[in-house]
């Protein structure tokens, strides 16, 4: 799809910066649930996301090797790919995951941490989390962390060195929005690390209140996979995110509970 | 010959193969792969020397869509 020319926050005003790198979208955007490579890589393009997570499986034994694999779609020299640990219960198991991802891409230390502990929930492990967060930064690892949307687990894991905390705004997959913006803007008015929202985002209006509650970033995956049109939706993600952040850079009007200032004069009314 | 565990099935090796051999066997050499040999990354530059023995546990991993 051809992208259509609008305002873009040019690069170097408002970057994100990671771990020391800085770009310019602050969307985030997972490769998983996609019909195929070419719909992963025209809703990607169309996000005008920069960093795209990926899971580490084992090889398909017996498959084509020759068949061509994620990251010809997505190569590394054009994105920043996030290894992530979906899928891992322990901390053992995450920690194991994200050695072979280092491997795997050359070296690469930007990593995503997720310790799930139930199945049916996806809810984070957060004493496994913790567990594993501690040994990855001793490893130097750059960790950005899936948590709850906890203040306290959130600082400590900004305490343990990791360089992004990432709350979740409702379950994983589940497309329900921001639950408790409360939590989210404690987080965010505490944190000296980015704040990223990860997991629950449904459509674009959840990806912009997570931005104008003062988000660093908004993760999605299935939100874009999962709609009706892919490409159409990650082109509305990368507007909503971009709203929110400018909404929110600007500064909202007060609340307040009477309209006691209308916009139109209140003199010169005829009659 | 002797018996591995590769991705979790079993599969016969001729004796003194190396992980190299193993990774040409299946078609990878060249790909974007990571290796780990009973719990231990092996680094893509030391495929040639890691020796392989019976009973050994091997991971061969690639990136694949995920969120």
């Amino acid at each position: 799809m051809q992208q259509t020319e609008r305002k873009r926050v040019p690069a170097g005003e408002d970057p994100l910066v990671i771990g020391g790198r800085a770009y310019r979208s602050r969307l985030l955007v997972g490769t998983g649930k996609y019909r195929d490579f070419e719909h992963t890589r025209t809703a990607i393009e169309a996000s005008g996301a920069e960093i795209v997570t990926v899971a580490i499986r084992r090889t398909n034994i017996g498959q084509n090797p020759n068949e061509p694999s994620l990251l010809d779609v997505l190569p590394p020299e054009r994105y920043t790919i996030l290894p992530n640990t979906a899928g891992c219960f322990t901390a053992a198991d995450a920690v194991r995951t994200l050695r072979l991802a280092r491997e795997l891409l050359d070296g690469h230390d930007l990593v995503k941490l997720e310790v799930l502990g139930d199945r049916d929930t996806l809810y984070p492990n957060m004493p496994e989390t913790l567990k594993a967060a501690e040994q990855l930064v001793k490893e130097g690892f750059k960790v950005m962390v899936y948590c709850a949307d906890d203040p306290i687990q959130a600082r400590a894991l900004e305490e343990l060195g990791c360089v992004a905390v990432m709350p979740l705004a409702s379950l994983i997959g589940s497309g329900m929005g921001i639950l408790n913006p409360w939590n989210l803007s404690i987080i965010i008015d505490r944190a000296k690390v980015p704040v990223i929202v990860d997991a629950g985002v449904g459509t674009a209006s959840d990806a912009a209140i997570a931005m104008e509650l003062g988000c660093d970033g908004v993760l999605m995956n299935t939100a874009i996979a999962a709609a009706g049109d892919p490409v159409r939706m990650a082109d509305a993600m990368s507007m909503a995110v971009t709203a929110g952040r400018e909404a929110f850079l600007a500064g909202r009007m007060p609340r307040k509970f009477y309209a006691a200032s209308p916009s139109s004069p209140t003199t010169g009314l005829i009659g | 010959m002797s018996e591995i565990m590769v991705n979790g099935a079993a599969r016969q090796v001729p004796g003194g193969w190396r992980v190299a051999d193993l990774v040409d066997a299946l078609g990878y050499a060249g790909k974007r792969i990571a290796v780990e040999l009973n719990g231990e990354i092996v680094p893509r530059g030391r495929y040639g020397e890691v020796s392989l023995a019976a009973r050994d546990q091997v991971e061969i991993v690639v990136a694949v869509g995920g969120g």
